[in-house]
């Protein structure tokens, strides 16, 4: 009988790898719909001279947060006030945020969604009689830019049959930049600084997960833009049902790693999100609260939400607690309030929803409404749909549960964690809030001079959702392209040699060559350790201290220091991971990822000194939200020459008064 | 509710230019066997689901079966793609059948305007390419 002492995946690592060094001026790193947003807007302000390179670690056609499709777009301001944005994302997040950057989105979010539009990404709209069209049949009303009606469910979401809505946008944005800028399949995986300006971004590595070959790129300006963090936490479902992760399982924490890594300033990286969806198969619910008008019942069958008890617990945070629209992490800390008394599960009662719309409608188009219900799962979690064909669920007869999930950390979504950067060069922002290289200011660059990112890596900025991102990812394109001509003279230059880069990036490669003829089964070896354990390792300790579902996302300041404590060991032990394939080399990328972005949020948690965001988490010896002391920003900086990590309040200042 | 190929069906996409699969995959799950020359999901637990594999199939050879953690047997669904649209067919376990039909796209594929053509001006202003070109006006901060 042979042994296992194979790899198992179909391409293998050899130990010395193919090296293509390349140089640019502006490197795109990532291909989620920020990045898809700077490809389309780039060439249309560099100089035909410019060199641009994008690096996707998929296929964009179908890469990021939106692959799979969305039912709708969540940021269209309309006929809204950008003002009235920065209010609704201010009051969502607890009071803190960064109103430049908000406002300033807020600007230019909507010409993003204008060209979604005529690309052929198709947008519900209103009829004259104030019936809603599909996105097919809305055409006939002309199109958002020439003022038609979308059908919103809130004040700033429209719907959309988004299935394709990527692969719309990806094309564009490939046309636009030009497949021969453009590498696929390529995962970026660490920065590098200039060798001779201290702070300064000189270019970045990383390999392709096809082919046996290190990329050494060296660019004047880099935007990193690769979503958020997930599977950073144990996952509710510990089987096959791990990857179906609410927010895309690829998401491994890499813009905030890759940055903080170089020494980009992060901020309020202690936000984090666990949104309430549908149990087990995480279809949205969006939908279901706004367009269909549904409640959410307790075990007993109460509508929870709307008791006098609820009121008064909303209380203790006002005024965000008493606003029109409940802050997310105050509807998850009713939810859990519910739970932890005894009186779950919670219900979304789906029943009394349709049986009340039903009665206004006739036949025809009580049957849109279903197959409306059905789309919502279908453009943007096929999952879940399934998983209610597998229980026999017609949500018209049978109910369904909602469950908080396990945590997740982003910038762009209901969440604000990601980097700290510059607002834009307008006279209104305040100083503090803007900076750059050489007496300008560049919009949205990190601390880091040439580094800029959008999407889920801006901080302080969330409710962006794929609009924003796009829309950011735009912004930063210009910004880049002013860098260049503003740094003509600039020439990157690496501190490491190419052997050492390669060895870097192949080092989890080297090892297990080394070592793996050892034993007899290759998963289990004395010198080294598979990325597969130690991402289990990484989610049990998240899991059991750092306020994960096991908790009910409590922690407390004595399991957070046996938490960093196993972090550090964790990336010692990174140091071992081996790895026989290529793929499995983006696994140990990926969960060296995960590990350092993780200890940021920890290590922001267990400096706020207060409860923030209770739903999402609690500190145990700080209950509460503590205004007198922490009504500020929490940032930290990771010094990459000493080794050393700084957590430091930065001042809220506000700009927007209450309305 | 990992994906899986259906080894009658699936030819290694022999006659295209690139396995389409493994092309397409957001997590690079999709591999080929290139002896047997048959694609399978090499990581299911790290499967989202996202059906992109089972839409870009040529052969129909990739369907979904439910995570076996959570998801009872017995049932599916199944998208047919169009140029304009996607139909999906939903079989439930007690052999109930929904057919749904959602508009995915409104223009011919490969017809989204990247306005190549079109240069920016003023590189100093906030405003975007196709802001600028529009005469739009950065709105005014209404501030306390």
């Amino acid at each position: 009988m042979a042994l296992p002492n194979k790899p198992l995946g179909e391409i293998k690592a050899v130990r010395d790898p193919e090296v293509d060094e390349r140089e640019v001026d502006i490197l795109i790193v990532g291909g989620g719909m920020a990045a898809c947003g700077t490809a389309f807007e780039v060439k249309k302000w560099a100089s035909d001279d410019t060199k641009i390179l994008l690096c996707d670690k998929a296929a964009m056609e179908r890469s990021g947060a939106v692959a799979q499709g969305l039912s709708a777009i969540n940021t269209y301001v309309g006929d809204n006030a950008p003002e009235d944005y920065v209010r609704m994302v201010r009051n969502d997040l607890m009071g803190l945020v960064r109103e430049d950057l908000i406002f300033d989105l807020g600007c230019h979010v909507d010409d993003s969604v204008h060209l979604f539009e005529e690309w052929g990404l198709p947008v519900w709209k209103k009829d004259e009689a104030g019936k809603n069209l599909d996105g097919k049949k809305g055409q006939k009303m002309g199109t958002l830019k020439a003022g038609a009606k979308p059908v919103r469910t809130g004040k700033w979401q429209i719907m959309i049959n988004g299935e394709s809505y990527k692969r719309v946008v990806a094309e564009a944005a490939k046309k636009a930049l030009g497949m021969d800028n453009i590498l696929e399949r390529v995962f970026i995986v660490e920065l590098l600084l200039d060798a001779k300006n201290a702070n300064q971004v000189a270019g970045a590595v990383g390999f392709s997960v096809r082919e046996n070959k290190v990329f050494i790129i060296k660019a004047k300006t880099i935007m990193v833009a690769c979503g958020g963090a997930v599977n950073i936490y144990m996952p509710r479902s510990v089987g096959e049902g791990k990857g179906r992760a609410w927010y895309p399982v690829w998401n491994a924490g890499s813009t905030y790693t890759m940055a903080m890594k170089v020494g980009a300033e992060l901020s309020m990286m202690e936000n984090r999100f666990t949104p309430a969806r549908f149990k087990d198969g995480y279809g949205p619910v969006g939908a279901w609260f706004l367009l269909f008008k549904a409640k959410t019942l307790n075990g007993l069958g109460e509508n929870f939400a709307a008791s006098d008890a609820a009121k008064a617990e909303l209380q203790k945070y006002a005024p965000y607690g008493t606003a029109a629209v409940t802050p997310t992490c105050l509807r998850n800390h009713l939810m859990l309030a519910e739970m932890k008394a005894g009186r779950g599960p919670i219900i979304m009662d789906t029943v009394s929803a349709l049986d009340a719309l039903g009665k206004t409608m006739d036949k025809k188009e009580l049957k849109h409404l279903e197959s409306e219900a059905w789309e919502d799962f279908l453009d943007m979690t096929c999952g879940q749909a399934n998983l209610w064909c597998a229980t026999n669920t017609e949500p018209e007869k049978k109910n369904s549960e909602v469950m908080p999930t396990e945590p997740y950390l982003l910038g762009s979504h209901s969440g604000c964690c990601g980097m700290w950067v510059s607002g834009p060069d307008m006279d209104w922002v305040p100083a503090a809030y803007k900076w750059g290289d050489k007496g300008k200011v560049y919009n949205r660059m990190t601390t880091v001079v040439g580094l800029f990112t959008s999407g889920d890596g801006v901080g302080c900025s969330g409710h962006k959702f794929s609009s924003g991102s796009h829309a950011e990812g735009r912004m930063v394109a210009k910004e880049m392209v002013k860098f260049v001509r503003d740094h003509a003279d600039y020439k990157p230059t690496l501190k490491q040699s190419t052997a050492e880069l390669v060895d870097m990036v192949y080092k989890p490669v080297r090892t297990y060559l080394d070592n793996c003829a050892y034993t007899t089964a290759v998963d289990i070896n004395p010198a080294y350790v598979k990325p597969s354990g130690m991402a289990l390792r990484l989610m049990k300790a998240t899991h059991e201290y750092g306020a994960g579902t096991a908790t009910f996302y409590q922690t407390s300041s004595k399991n957070l220091e046996i938490v960093m404590d196993m972090l550090a060991t964790m990336r010692e032990d990174c140091e071992k991971l081996g790895t026989g394939d290529l793929h499995e080399l983006m696994r140990a990328w990926e969960i060296y990822h995960r590990i350092w972005t993780v200890e940021a949020h920890l290590r922001h948690i267990q400096f706020r000194k207060e409860t923030r965001y209770p739903g999402f988490y609690y500190q145990a010896d700080y209950p509460g939200q503590d205004d007198a002391n922490w009504f500020c920003f929490v940032n930290s900086k990771y010094d990459p020459a000493a080794g050393k990590w700084d957590v430091f309040k930065k001042d809220y200042i506000k700009m927007f008064p209450d309305a | 509710m990992p994906s899986y190929v259906i080894a009658e069906k699936c030819d290694g996409c022999k006659g295209g230019e690139k396995t389409a699969c493994m092309y397409i995959c957001p997590n690079d799950l999709m591999v080929l066997d290139t002896t047997a020359m048959k694609a399978y999901n090499q990581e299911p637990d790290q499967c989202w689901e996202c059906f992109s594999c089972v839409k870009i199939c040529p052969s129909q050879a990739i369907e979904v079966r439910g995570y076996s953690d959570f998801v009872p047997l017995g049932s599916s669904i199944m998208p047919m793609m169009s140029s304009e649209d996607v139909m999906w067919t939903c079989k439930f376990r007690n052999g109930t059948i929904k057919r749904f039909k959602f508009p995915i796209r409104t223009t011919p594929e490969g017809e989204a305007n990247a306005y190549s053509a079109l240069k920016g001006k003023d590189l100093d202003s906030p405003l975007l390419s196709t802001e600028e070109a529009d005469g739009y006006q950065m709105p005014k901060p209404k501030l306390a």
